[in-house]
């Protein structure tokens, strides 16, 4: 029955080299960006007042690198390595291979210089613009399409574990990227999140959520159940384990978003649902790290030797931790004190430095020796590499969980009189020695990545590189009759559809449970009379705050608290976000909440906010915001507004005819007032050097700015 | 302000929760089940095909 006929065929290196070095390249990158954003948080001239170099820019592309350059390249290298081998084919489409290798380094250097001009569609995570949104899409396709044809064209019967966590992230990603994605062009690089207000929120965090699960763990896993057994070179633990790992882990995940919402406007069942899904997840995460970790039974003498070991047992360990905490954090009682702070930034870095991090390093070196055919030309520096890596990750985290704590409770902490204790400001000043400390970490987790790449440079220009490794293996034969009744999960294996299938119904049953109640919200909320749509002028505004990345310091929702009615005022309510195209809740507080900046409780001068923007150190000392100096030089682009107001209505925004059709006049007469306020405080303000005029960026920014928050004030008390 | 609870204005909201719930169990139940009942040889095979 069997045609033991060998077929000679190789293996393509040359694309596991091409994605090697792009992760080795991207990964500096992006930690270099991350070093600078910390150390602007420490000090804040480092800013340059220049638009490009500001916070609120470089923190999206520091994000958008470390897990899409970084990460995902270092997916690819794990992906087109491992699948190859497994399934004993070469890669099906070389010409796609290329198109996919630059293709997605296109990607990232548009991103690169959208994010830094300001193109953001202001959703964390997902901020590059449509245009580079269909280009993503287009990629992964070509990616999936490759994979696939390897996947049917192969000579190895059995789908090993680790491809089935390749397709089951491919599936996802796909479904994730697309439905958070969906957003109305206003213009070339400029588009509205089709979603509004608490929907856009849902929708965000489903996709924040499980890019996490699906970009930075799925996938990671299938390296990990690959590459550990080959460098410990023995099975892995429980392979009953990993197919329950499996199922389970991408069945959960996806229902875990709302546990990012946790005491906002989200529907409470929903925030329920997130966080009962989110313990559920200890169970099949903490399955898979001891199934990664009890791989090395019986080795743990080599663990000492061998650093691609040392780096993954750290890596896996690392999983285990944040998997563990990100459970706990979900708990409304823990949230309630994590949520905003800087202890949200240690889990993540634990999981990006010593899981995602730490796994690609080890990869890296064992992959580079063994395709150059020579050994690691230091294994002292790679040792070193190591322990700088660990101390960085070290010093990263400890003073970020201590901050994230001390902010927390300053931020709740009472006098016995029952007034706050501390102004927003004290705590900031509080944080800057723990930021300087991360900073430290972060520098030498950069050096220890610096040191590996010198490394691996000097072994491959000591070896050889095979670009086609020659591999012989049987013919796979189709059309086998099998005797009696075969398991199921044998038969889902062989057919990779199924598969694919099957994955997709999974993770896609967890999306609509979790979003069309949400959905349907939309006809049954209750309205309230007094939200309106924001002016032309407020709406122009609304995109300037959006280009300049504010969400990534300020947050727009507060809690239904005591610790933060009294700070910011009345909570928030989701009737209040139904024309928030996107919704700008923030994940962050570095500094304050603005959802009701221009409310009742926390109103200031027009004068103040022009003063404050323009230098937000003389006005508040001991600030570390940013200054926004280029807002008071360039002009706002009345041009577009009916652009942007009809893609609004189009949205659902009920803009009558009149404001359409006369919004440039409408936002100029707006702009007017603004200015005339101004104008009578003028001795006082800060001016630059093209003075005071009623055009400038700024103006916009104040009126919405001081909109924030007003429409509830505004609803007659009962 | 008085605000209702969402939730409660959407028909027949409770089945949600129940459904996810039932789906799990019923998933994780059964992929259990086989998983322990999958015979050593053909585990043995399948995990040793990245040494291979």
């Amino acid at each position: 029955m069997e045609n033991n006929k060998l077929e000679k065929f190789y293996y393509d290196n040359n694309i596991v080299k091409h994605f090697a070095i792009a992760t080795a390249l991207w990964g500096a990158v992006g930690m270099l960006v991350g070093l600078i954003i910390a150390l602007q948080l420490v000090f804040p001239f480092l800013n340059f007042n220049i638009a490009e170099t500001t916070y609120g820019r470089l923190r999206p592309l520091h994000t958008n690198a470390v897990i899409f350059a970084f990460v995902g390249n270092g997916i690819f290298m794990g992906v087109y390595y491992s699948l190859q081998r497994l399934l004993k084919a070469r890669m099906w489409n070389d010409t796609l291979s290329k198109i996919h290798f630059w293709g997605w380094q296109l990607i990232i250097v548009l991103a690169a210089l959208t994010l830094v001009l300001g193109y953001t569609t202001g959703k964390e995570y997902a901020e590059l613009e449509w245009p580079i949104d269909i280009l993503i899409t287009l990629i992964w396709v070509v990616f999936g399409i490759n994979m696939f044809g390897t996947i049917l064209t192969r000579r190895e019967r059995h789908l090993y574990v680790a491809i089935w966590f390749f397709i089951g992230t491919w599936v996802t990603v796909a479904m994730l990227h697309i439905v958070n994605s969906i957003e109305l062009p206003v213009s070339f690089m400029k588009s509205y999140s089709w979603y509004a207000g608490v929907q856009d929120a849902l929708v965000q965090w489903w996709y924040g959520h499980n890019a996490v699960a699906f970009f930075l763990t799925t996938p990671y896993l299938g390296i990990m159940y690959y590459f550990i057994p080959k460098a410990a070179n023995r099975p892995v633990y429980s392979y009953r384990l990993s197919i329950i790992h499996f199922w389970a882990l991408i069945f959960i995940y996806i229902w875990a978003g709302p546990h990012h919402l946790l005491y906002t406007s989200l529907p409470d069942w929903a925030q329920s649902l997130g966080t009962v899904f989110s313990i559920m997840l200890i169970a099949p995460s903490w399955g898979g790290m001891i199934n990664g970790l009890l791989t090395l039974r019986g080795a743990w003498d080599r663990v000492r030797e061998d650093v691609v070991l040392k780096f993954m047992v750290v890596a896996v360990t690392a999983y285990g931790m944040a998997t563990f905490e990100g459970p706990m954090l979900s708990l409304k009682n823990v949230n309630a004190i994590s949520h905003f702070t800087d202890w949200t930034i240690a889990h993540v870095h634990v999981g990006a430095l010593g899981w995602n991090g730490f796994l690609t390093f080890g990869v890296l070196y064992w992959l580079v020796p063994k395709m150059w055919g020579t050994t690691l030309y230091s294994k002292k520096w790679a040792s070193w590499h190591f322990w700088i890596g660990t101390l960085g990750i070290l010093l990263y985290a400890i003073p970020m969980y201590w901050a994230g704590w001390m902010q927390s409770s300053m931020w709740k902490e009472f006098t016995p009189e029952g007034q706050l204790q501390y102004q927003f400001l004290d705590t900031v000043k509080f944080m800057r020695p723990f930021y300087a400390i991360r900073s430290v970490g972060g520098l030498l987790y950069l050096v220890g990545a610096l040191l590996m790449v010198v490394n691996l440079w000097k072994t491959a220009k000591q070896g050889n590189f095979v670009p086609e490794e020659a591999a012989e293996a049987p013919q796979l034969i189709k059309n086998v009759i099998v005797k009696g009744k075969e398991h199921w999960h044998r038969v889902v294996e062989r057919k990779p559809f199924t598969m694919l299938v099957l994955s997709l119904v999974l993770v896609a049953l967890g999306g609509m449970i979790e979003m069309i109640p949400t959905f349907m919200v939309k006809e049954n909320i209750p309205t309230i009379t007094a939200v309106k749509p924001y002016t032309p002028l407020e709406l122009e505004g609304r995109d300037l705050y959006i280009r300049e990345g504010c969400y990534t310091c300020h947050s727009q929702m507060i809690r239904p608290f005591r610790s933060e009615t009294e700070r910011y005022g009345e909570y928030s309510k989701a009737g209040e976000f139904v024309y928030d195209h996107p919704f700008q809740w923030g994940s962050k507080r570095t500094g304050p909440d603005l959802a009701r900046e221009g409310g009742d409780k926390l109103r200031r001068m027009n004068s103040w906010h022009y003063n404050h923007m323009m230098d937000p150190g003389s006005i508040s000392s001991g600030s570390i915001m940013p200054a926004y100096t280029w807002m008071f030089e360039n002009l706002i682009d009345y041009e577009c507004l009916p652009a942007k107001m009809k893609a609004m209505k189009t949205l659902g925004v009920p803009y009558t005819d009149d404001e359409l059709n006369n919004c440039i006049s409408l936002a100029q007469l707006q702009a007017k007032g603004i200015y005339d306020d101004l104008k009578k405080d003028e001795k006082n303000l800060l001016l630059s050097e093209d003075g005071l005029q009623q055009d400038h960026e700024i103006i916009a920014l104040i009126a919405y700015l001081q909109r924030l928050g007003t429409d509830i004030a505004l609803t007659p008390k009962k | 302000m008085k605000f209702i609870h969402y939730l409660e204005s959407i028909s027949g909201v409770s089945i949600y929760p129940m459904i996810s719930l039932l789906l799990f169990t019923t998933i994780f139940s059964y992929v259990l089940f086989t998983t322990i009942r999958m015979k050593k040889k053909e585990i043995d095979e399948k995990s040793h095909l990245p040494l291979d």
